[in-house]
């Protein structure tokens, strides 16, 4: 990892301030906005982008926006603030806090966009930047290998999501999503949308089997992780899912699609958060499970499932942030993060040990804190459910379980008990350090006592996802009932897991991890695959290009003269004199020559008997600049093919025997499909506007007599120019690739 | 590789001609047949000639400036005309003229962007023409 102590400038010099100063910025100005939201309403800003396209840039903030973007923002003003901090004496910390800020803008366009175009620009922007993110430590294989696997992971994900809103935006006319109404379960469309967004949802926040990415991602400086992993990036494909339920959800496929993946994630991904050894990697796991256990409510789609979700969303960002960020300090302050080594630190780090525990207390959903309101809502919305009942109170049941031990053992552990020895001395963190995990973790306390405040949010952000306006109304305690009794069998059940989380630990890290390795062998089958095909087109002799290339046409060609029925009339013009007759003999022996003859010499001059006929006849006809340039260019060829064939070896006379054949074939094809194909546009009558407004305008608009080069030069100037930049360019090119082969020379 | 004296001496006259008729064959276009592409094309067999008879690098220095640099001047001048049109408030490539010196039965001595245009379609070709042909030559 990247880190030094801290640099001698405060707050790490001017790319630290400005990077604190846009998300703080940012956040109070979306705070202007919650009032009016609380209120139910929603705000539309629209700015036109590509209006040929129908993509616009539109605002849209509504509860669940804006309660992500508080979330991007708030969380954001903490993360940077911490970082100029933790890599503030990095050598690339400007850049460090570029690709931050990008990620942070990219997350919130993508889930303030109201258009799905400009929405999905920004989901990949995400994409790539946080792909920088995690291969921030570029000079190690690892991080190179984990961000190229994020990036392939949700970059695929990314294209089936795209596929996907076209699709949407085929089915209901519009990409704006304030103007998509109702629900499309009955369009015909619905399969191939559903499957598509789902793929990249899933891909974007790792569900089973897309997981195996996000642990992975840890590779990047933990203020990265805290931000990728709470309110962000992982975080999109939950937004988008959450965004589209209105019109997509409520059907029985998104019902078992969503609680089933997301159920398998929560579970799966909490007994592997047990088997960790670094913290860093058991918070990554939990992470999982937050994600899947979103998606499994917002698969469930009552209106108590979606309460609960998005209590959720605000319970996990604030605990896990604060945790992630924790788990900084306490790096920088013993450098070690095993959670087999860490102990007693509470003397030597206090403060970072009362963030600690309080945020850990909301992740095991330990009263008065705000992670106990959302494990209540949770179990309460899933002992209603009507359907799926079993299955999602289990495994909401099961991962809550798992989430206690798995809190006591990144926050209890290492700070209890008598103090271990850590390869550097414990001490704490600087003050830029801990204000954001003791402000986030003091929200959870703060929120938990008083959860009329996250009402304000919760409220227009279910509606928002629900689809229609839903009582919320957090308490912390009630009444005794099933979900009050749920709960405290959680903690005993993940008391025991705690207890016993050491040999539990160890059983599970002897059996092998399957999706990381997996995930290796189809890369590189996919590099085999890539090389297998490689070797099979690209054979590197130009005779088989140009035989492709020419095959190619000559099967357009025919193909479209069959399917067209295209026959020429053949009725050549009465006005064919000897000296016609005279050039096409002379081309016709020119090529019959090209064909037989078995040198070189002879065939390029031959060919350039062909290129001279060519350029009588534009004479004859009336071209005298297409003349003129042809001979030019005929010359030139000459001139080129000569000083080529110096370095040709010896050509094999009986390898161009074998082939001529088929040479001859293609050949004859092309130039015979070619013919039938002017003949029957010379029958169809022309067009002549065009040349009477060019014989017309040329001299008294252009000052110009000679029409070709006025047209060139004047009427249609600009698409010369665009020829000129291809010629030069491709000089160019040539010229690279000349002297690119070059031996060195002496 | 020397060539041959009569190849030398006629390239001593031949080049100067070629060139000159290059220059004609661009000035003359917008009338006549000819114009930048064909002047272009023509002022660099002029200089391949020479190059085949004295060599390349004497070829190159008989041009100056590198040929690729020759090109993309010409790609440049042919932008900067185009993008001339929009001073007198036009679209971009739009013709501007100005006659000198008008009198009876003649509009005056024409200037114009498009004829600064054509120069820069000359260069372009001259510039790309002998960056491939030199190079090719000299790899052999």
């Amino acid at each position: 990892m990247g880190q030094s102590e801290s640099s001698g400038k405060p707050l790490g010099g001017s790319a630290g301030i400005i990077s604190i100063l846009v998300p703080g910025g940012l956040f109070v100005w979306f705070l202007q906005f919650l009032p009016a939201v609380a209120a139910g309403e929603t705000i539309l800003f629209r700015y036109d982008w590509v209006p040929a396209l129908g993509v616009s840039i539109g605002m849209l903030i509504d509860g669940l926006s804006l309660s992500f973007a508080l979330l991007i923002t708030g969380i954001g003003t903490l993360v940077t603030l911490y970082s100029s901090s933790y890599l503030g004496g990095h050598v690339h910390y400007s850049r460090f806090v570029c690709y931050l800020l990008s990620f942070m803008l990219g997350m919130l366009g993508l889930v303030l966009s109201d258009n799905l175009l400009a929405l999905f620009v920004f989901w990949e922007v995400t994409t790539i930047a946080s792909y920088l993110l995690i291969g921030f430590s570029a000079d190690e294989s690892k991080s190179r290998r984990n961000a190229l696997q994020a990036l392939l992971v949700t970059g695929t994900g990314g294209l089936a999501f795209l596929a996907g809103i076209i699709l949407l935006g085929a089915a209901t006319g519009t990409f704006e999503l304030s103007e998509i109404e109702g629900s499309l379960a009955e369009h015909p469309l619905y399969l191939p949308i559903f499957i598509l967004v789902v793929l990249g949802a899933f891909t974007k926040s790792a569900q089973v089997p897309f997981h195996f990415w996000l642990p992975n991602a840890m590779a990047a400086p933990t203020p990265v992780s805290a931000y990728l992993h709470s309110a962000t990036m992982v975080k999109g494909g939950v937004y988008l899912l959450a965004r589209l339920n209105p019109s997509l959800g409520g059907t029985d496929l998104w019902f078992w699609t969503l609680t089933l993946f997301g159920g398998v994630t929560a579970v799966f991904a909490s007994i592997l958060a047990i088997k960790q050894i670094d913290i860093k990697q058991v918070l990554a796991y939990t992470t999982l499970m937050a994600l899947g256990t979103l998606v499994m409510f917002i698969g469930l789609g009552t209106s108590d499932a979606i309460k609960a979700a998005m209590v959720f969303l605000l319970v996990h960002s604030f605990y896990k942030a604060s945790l992630f960020l924790m788990i900084g300090v306490v790096d920088h302050g013993t450098g070690t993060r095993d959670a087999t080594v860490l102990r007693g630190l509470t003397r030597a780090m206090p403060f970072t040990a009362l963030a600690a525990a309080l945020a850990a207390l909301s992740m095991a959903g330990i009263p008065p804190l705000f992670g106990f309101i959302g494990k209540e809502f949770f179990y309460k919305a899933s002992l209603s459910a009507e359907i799926g009942m079993f299955w999602v109170t289990a495994c909401a049941f099961l991962a809550s379980a798992l989430m206690f031990a798995a809190a006591g053992i990144v926050a209890w552990r290492p700070f209890t008990g008598r103090l271990a020895e850590t390869p550097v001395t414990p001490h704490e963190g600087p003050w830029a350090m801990l204000i954001g995990p003791l402000l986030l973790a003091a929200l959870g306390l703060g929120l938990g006592l008083f959860p009329d405040y996250a009402e304000v949010l919760v409220r227009p952000a279910t509606a928002a996802v629900y689809g229609a306006a839903v009582e919320v109304d957090l308490y912390l305690f009630k009444e005794v009932n099933s979900a009050l009794i749920l709960s405290l069998v959680t903690f005993a059940l993940g008391w025991l897991i705690y207890m016993g989380h050491g040999t539990l630990r160890d059983r599970l890290r002897r059996s092998p991890d399957r999706f990381d390795p997996g995930w290796d062998r189809l890369m590189d089958g996919v590099l085999a695959g890539c090389k297998w095909q490689a070797n099979l087109i690209q054979t590197g002799q130009l005779r088989r290009y140009i035989f492709v290339t020419f095959l190619t046409l000559a099967v357009a060609l025919v193909w479209t003269i069959w399917r067209a029925g295209l026959v020429p009339t053949m009725e050549l013009g009465d006005d064919l004199r000897v000296k016609h007759w005279a050039v096409l003999i002379a081309i016709t022996a020119g090529a019959a020559i090209v064909a037989f003859t078995n040198s070189r010499m002879t065939a390029v001059a031959a060919l350039g008997v062909v290129g001279v006929g060519v350029a009588l006849i534009f004479i004859t006809f009336g071209a005298p600049d297409v003349a003129i340039t042809q001979l030019l260019v005929e010359v030139l060829v000459v001139v080129l093919v000569a000083v080529a064939m110096l370095k040709l070896p010896q050509m094999n006379v009986e390898h161009v025997k074998a082939v001529r054949v088929w040479d001859l074939l293609l050949a004859l094809t092309i130039g015979v499909s070619t013919t039938v194909v002017l003949l029957t546009v010379m029958d169809t009558p022309f067009d002549l506007r065009l040349t009477e407004f060019f014989e017309q305008a040329s001299a008294p608009v252009a000052f110009g007599r000679n029409i070709v080069n006025v047209i060139l030069v004047d009427f249609r100037a600009l698409d010369t120019f665009g020829e000129i930049a291809v010629v030069a360019i491709a000089a160019l090119g040539a010229y690279a690739l000349l002297r690119g082969t070059r031996r060195p020379n002496p | 590789m020397k060539s041959s004296l009569i190849v030398r001496a006629a390239t001593r006259l031949l080049v100067g001609l070629l060139l000159l008729f290059s220059i004609w064959m661009l000035l003359r276009g917008h009338n006549e047949p000819g114009g930048g592409f064909i002047g272009g094309l023509i002022g660099s067999t002029g200089f391949i000639l020479y190059a085949i008879a004295h060599g390349c690098r004497a070829a190159r220095e008989a041009l100056r400036l590198e040929p690729q640099t020759i090109a993309m001047v010409g790609l440049g001048v042919a932008l900067a005309a185009g993008a001339f049109a929009a001073i007198p408030g036009d679209a971009l490539f739009t013709g501007q003229w100005l006659f000198l010196w008008p009198s009876e039965g003649s509009k005056g001595v024409p200037l114009s962007n498009i004829l600064v245009f054509d120069i820069g379609v000359y260069l372009v070709v001259l510039g790309s023409v002998l960056t491939l042909v030199l190079a090719l030559e000299e790899e052999v």
